[in-house]
């Protein structure tokens, strides 16, 4: 947690933050691109000795005039196959090296952000889609730095070799290269990311139009629309199709004008060369060689505007990646953490107030609870009343914007979040459950459970019957997600692991939301049973079982609306008793 | 897969037109490759001889007309490949979408509606590189090898052999080297891919893990996962770069074969320079297409992939349906008949209905209660016409679909809203619908209060799904749809199963509003429902059963009420 805690927050650039990721392994990477020099060298070089070897040939020399030349294109014609291939296999190596290092800096910044910190990702795939930009970020060295740095080796290279022939026509290779190389591909790219954001609009529309006509099918037959939602899609596709051929110009005009570069270099070359070789400034053999080299040394620009593009894209992707790691952090952590309370353990919450969002609407708005040892309370209301944020605060995944909580009489922001959370567990409202085997799932709680006190909690969640239904028992992969499960198990073996955890003040969220109505009723009988005599809070809006509930708090709009036990407050009319007799089947006719 | 797909060509003839001018400026960019190195050739060896810039002056005009015209080529192959992808791109989407609708609210179901969206959006876009770097080098490396060949062939026969041996062998040893990695790779596939997932499957349980105080612990198992996956993609790396190298090896290697072969022969005096220059310059050329295909060959078969799951739609027949007899029925008076009705769905063992008969009078409301998976969801399916019977008779097979549904509204239980506004989504079943008649139908759903809220009203747009909206307020948008439709026939799915239980009732007071005067038919497993039943029909395991009403119709008394 230092590391990243001591990271500033001020906003970082993307590649030069990613670029120094890969410091550790920056031998590996300029090995790569030492080899994709040498690759490309070798290609350059295989024509300008052929040059050599034939240019003097045709002097009809002696036969050991060419025996050196004669090995060197020999050992290029193999040596270039094998430098390829060495070279890939470091950059991709190199590259997942740094993955590794990425993965856990960027992991640890996401730890301390969730879960409040990663609210605005939640919906939709944009944690599945921040998690695959992390994993592109190895692109940017096998396809963006290395290609780049072996191109300007390798074309420096042929450069000076040139220089040493025919300086004037160096110049010119120099030009040319840079022109087709550097000049042009960022010219390109540029132009490729203002097309992208104009077309993004254009493109967002023909991905919503169809989703619509797809996802809405069964709404479109049934209501004899779909000709309308085709228009529609014809309608967005045709603005796309009409905006990316705007784009389209602009990118067959750089790919003319590059092979343009190239063509003209040679040309100007042989010219120079020709013209050297008159006044007898260059020999005639060096001619050959120069301009062979010339129209091979191109081979180095050739990779260059897949290299741009691919920095372009990484660039995005890490501007994303630096988007969520440079958020503020959502808890404040005290320097001096105060020793952690004893159980038993008393909560207090007093005039609590609390906001996602620094000035946004409060999700809890002035609320006192007490929650002492020993004590259930329960905490319900309609969807969006708040009762999520509390479990938050108490987990200290949230800082109250406004009121004390405390611990046994110390604030609770005085502990260390890690502290709190060994003593207040329990259920989240969403359980994840791990690609992994039930066993490994469950000991997460509690990494030294032995099997028995495994079994154990599983039977006190009713999860033992069928884990012992499993051919490999504890060992079983539940997929991901836990997939290979019921609704019904899932949320057992969330009540299972919050049991082994054992925490001295139990909150339970929505331990049964989703699940159908009997499997619901018999989860509910059995978590109330586990729970009987320890501090738990129970956060529900289904409201069977409530007889056996100390207190009942109301909760409205993050509000207390109402608050007493399960008797009374259907006795008298308010949200309580409409909740109620909406939710347990003829309520109305057992009301008093 | 194949490299060019004649289904390409089939379903997108546009592609074709494409194909003809690709052979075109492939044949024409052969021919200035071929004479920008006789020039070249010509001048060097010019020189060689002592004549000068002044004597080689039409040589060197010739060569910049070459340089001049091959960019301006490749310029236009570029345009020309980004043109058509784009016109082929649009046409395969537009006919994809309207393919898949004509499949049918069945066959899109469930997650081949995603499937399918991801082909037609992100998927085709695969064809651009396809269209502009891979077809125009296959055309390429099919003309200028052969071309080249034979012009080396006429200037000197033994260079032209060497080449000749070399060229077949790089598609043979790649296919050779590919045949041979294959199965080790697939077997390392499955291993990677959960190596691979474990990262987003740590990251999105991390409010878990923090929750037990594990989240720290986990970071050393992310180093150590990251690494193993290392380890095991350069083992499959180790082996798939082979054949990348063998494609470099042998050209490289045939280039210098035929360098030294050459030389050595000028030196006896048995070749002239000139003819020397030229195999020298062109022997690469005749390597350098295959080897840009390889290069560009993963991309290349990205977009084929992608054009073959398009493909794979375009070409499943639509479901078979009776001809219509032209019979009409109205609702308002004729009775739904269901004689002995078994709907078997493709892939599944068991009938999702069996022998099922069912008379639903006009004005009758009907609660069909059971389990999840009971077949209620056919039955509605039957009704709505998306399914046929695989059995049995139903009264409504001779009556026009079209005419038939224009007689029912659906209330399903996650209505899907359409990326617009709220109006718009209202207006679904009835276009046509004026401002006011859209309003009282949002006030009748129970709406009014919230659109109010808004300061856009009516106006204001829900989101793609209608992600601006809570799910109560998307089931009474749908609710809304069905006041504007004001059909005769209702069909409800499940409309408050996944509801709080607050909203959910204030949903059954609208939906009790919306049954009156109409013939209803509500599937669900929650037995509050049967209060708005004249009838309550079991349903298990395919089957139906009758129960009689739990009292006499209730609902009177909550029109009353209302």
């Amino acid at each position: 947690m230092t590391a990243t805690a001591a990271e500033p927050l001020e906003r970082r650039r993307p590649l030069p933050w990613l670029l120094a990721a890969a410091r550790p392994v920056r031998g590996r990477l300029a090995l790569a691109a030492l080899l994709g020099a040498a690759t490309t060298a070798a290609g350059i070089g295989l024509l300008g000795i052929s040059g050599f070897l034939i240019a003097r040939a045709a002097e009809h020399p002696g036969i050991t005039a060419l025996s050196i030349a004669v090995v060197a294109v020999r050992a290029l014609g193999v040596g270039r196959g094998v430098l390829r291939y060495l070279e890939r296999l470091t950059a991709h190596d190199a590259a997942f090296r740094v993955l590794g290092d990425v993965r856990v800096r960027i992991y640890r910044r996401l730890a301390r952000l969730a879960p409040a910190g990663l609210r605005p990702l939640r919906s939709g795939d944009l944690l599945t889609r921040l998690v695959s930009d992390v994993d592109s970020t190895q692109d940017l060295f096998v396809r963006g730095v290395v290609p780049v740095v072996a191109a300007a080796l390798a074309g420096g290279g042929a450069v000076a070799a040139c220089a040493f022939l025919l300086a004037p026509a160096a110049g010119v290779l120099a030009l040319g290269l840079l022109a087709a190389g550097a000049l042009l591909p960022a010219l390109s790219s540029a132009s490729a990311r203002a097309a992208g954001r104009r077309t993004a609009r254009a493109r967002g529309a023909v991905s919503a139009r169809v989703v619509d006509a797809l996802a809405g099918a069964a709404e479109l037959h049934a209501f004899g629309a779909q000709d309308r939602a085709l228009a529609a899609v014809a309608e967005a596709d045709a603005e796309l199709t009409a905006q990316s051929r705007r784009g389209a110009l602009v990118q067959a005009a750089g790919a003319g004008l590059a092979s343009l570069a190239a063509g003209l270099t040679v040309w100007a070359v042989l010219l120079l060369g020709v013209a050297a070789v008159e006044d007898g400034t260059l020999g005639r053999v060096p001619l050959a060689v120069l301009t062979l080299t010339a129209l091979a040394a191109f081979e180095a620009t050739a990779a260059l505007p897949a290299a741009a593009a691919q920095l372009a894209e990484t660039r995005a992707g890490a501007a994303r990646i630096l988007d969520v790691l440079d958020a503020p952090d959502p808890v404040a952590e005290p320097a001096t953490p105060a020793p952690p309370p004893e159980p038993p353990l008393t909560v207090r919450l007093r005039d609590v107030r609390a906001r996602y969002t620094p000035g946004g609407p409060l999700a809890v708005d002035g609320l006192d609870l007490d929650l002492t040892p020993g004590k259930r309370v329960a905490l319900v209301g309609p969807s969006g009343a708040g009762k999520s944020t509390v479990a938050a605060l108490l987990l200290r995944f949230l800082d109250p914007a406004g009121g004390v909580i405390t611990l046994n009489g110390t604030d609770l922001t005085a502990f260390a979040p890690d502290q709190v959370r060994r003593l207040i567990g329990g259920c989240p409202q969403d359980p994840h459950i791990f690609d992994a085997t039930v066993r490994d799932n469950l000991r997460l709680a509690r990494p030294d459970a032995t099997d028995a006190e495994l079994a154990d909690a599983a039977a006190r969640a009713r999860l033992l019957p069928w884990i012992e239904s499993l051919p490999d028992g504890l060992d079983t992969r539940v997929g991901a997600h836990g997939a290979r499960m019921s609704g019904g198990e899932r949320r057992r073996l969330a009540l299972a692991r919050a049991l082994l955890a054992d925490p001295a003040l139990m909150i339970l969220d929505e331990p049964t939301a989703h699940l159908d109505r009997p499997t619901a009723a018999a989860l509910t009988a059995d978590l109330l049973r586990a729970t009987r005599g320890r501090s738990t809070l129970l956060i529900t809006h289904d409201l069977t079982g409530m007889e056996e509930i100390d207190e009942i708090v109301v909760l409205d709009a993050g509000r207390v609306v109402q608050r007493g036990a399960h008797a009374d407050l259907i006795a008298r009319p308010g949200l309580y008793r409409t909740l109620w007799e909406c939710s347990v089947p003829d309520a109305r006719a057992a009301a008093p | 897969m194949k490299p060019l797909d004649p289904r390409l060509l089939r379903h997108a003839r546009p592609a074709r037109t494409f194909l003809a001018l690709t052979v075109l400026l492939g044949a024409v960019t052969t021919g200035l490759v071929l004479a920008q190195a006789a020039l070249l050739a010509h001048v060097l060896a010019g020189s060689f001889d002592g004549r000068g810039s002044s004597e080689l002056r039409t040589a060197l005009g010739a060569l910049l007309a070459v340089v001049a015209a091959r960019a301006l080529v490749h310029g236009l192959a570029e345009a020309a490949a980004l043109h058509y992808a784009g016109t082929v791109r649009s046409l395969l989407r537009r006919r994809l979408v309207a393919h898949a609708l004509r499949l049918g609210p069945q066959w899109t179901a469930g997650a081949r509606a995603g499937e399918v969206a991801t082909v037609a959006t992100r998927g085709l876009d695969a064809l651009d590189v396809y269209f502009a770097r891979y077809l125009p080098q296959l055309v390429l490396a099919c003309i200028t090898p052969i071309a080249v060949l034979a012009v080396i062939a006429g200037a000197d026969l033994l260079s032209a052999m060497v080449i000749a041996v070399t060229l077949p062998l790089i598609p043979v040893f790649m296919i050779l080297v590919g045949l041979h990695t294959r199965a080790r790779t697939e077997r390392q596939w499955r291993l990677l891919e959960r190596l691979g997932g474990h990262f987003l499957d740590v990251v999105e349980g991390l409010p878990t893990l923090k929750l037990f105080d594990r989240a720290e612990a986990q970071a050393k198992v992310i180093a150590e996962v990251t690494g193993a996956h290392r380890r095991v993609t350069m083992r499959v790396l180790r082996v798939a770069f082979l054949s990348a190298m063998v494609l470099e090896l042998l050209s490289t290697l045939a280039v210098a074969l035929v360098a030294v072969q050459v030389g050595l022969r000028l030196l006896g005096g048995d070749v002239p320079y000139e003819t020397a220059l030229l195999v020298l310059i062109l022997a690469p050329e005749a390597y350098l297409p295959l080897r840009t295909v390889g290069a560009q060959f993963h991309a290349g078969m990205e977009g084929v992939a992608a054009a073959e799951r398009a493909f794979e739609v375009l070409d499943t027949p639509p479901p078979r349906r009776p001809a219509p007899g032209g019979a009409v029925a109205d609702l308002r008076r004729d009775p739904i008949v269901l004689r002995d009705v078994t709907v078997r769905h493709p892939e599944r063992d068991r009938p999702a209905l069996e022998n099922v008969s069912l008379t639903i009078e006009p004005g009758e409301r009907i609660v069909v209660l059971g389990p999840s998976g009971a077949g209620k969801s056919t039955l509605l399916s039957l009704l709505l016409r998306f399914v046929e019977p695989s059995a049995g008779t139903v009264g409504f097979a001779d009556v026009p679909v079209e005419a038939w549904r224009a007689q029912i509204s659906w209330v399903p239980q996650h209505p899907h809203l359409f990326d617009g506004t709220i109006a718009d989504n209202i207006r679904l079943g009835r276009p046509d619908a004026s401002p006011a008649e859209v309003r009282r139908a949002a006030a009748r759903a129970g709406l009014a209060e919230f659109i109010a809220s808004l300061p856009d009203g009516l106006d204001t747009r829900v989101g793609e799904r209608g992600a601006r909206l809570s799910s109560g307020q998307r089931q009474r948008v749908a609710l809304a749809r069905a006041f504007l439709r004001d059909a005769p026939l209702v069909l409800l799915d499940e409309p408050t199963a996944h509801l709080d239980p607050l909203t959910a009732h204030g949903v059954q007071e609208t939906v009790h509003r919306l049954a009156a005067g109409r013939t209803v038919v509500l599937v669900t497993h929650d037995p509050t429902w049967t209060r708005l039943a004249d009838r309550v029909v079991r349903i298990e395991a395919g089957r139906l059963t009758e129960s009689p009403p739990p009292r006499p119709r209730p609902h009177r008394a909550l029109e009353m009420a209302s």
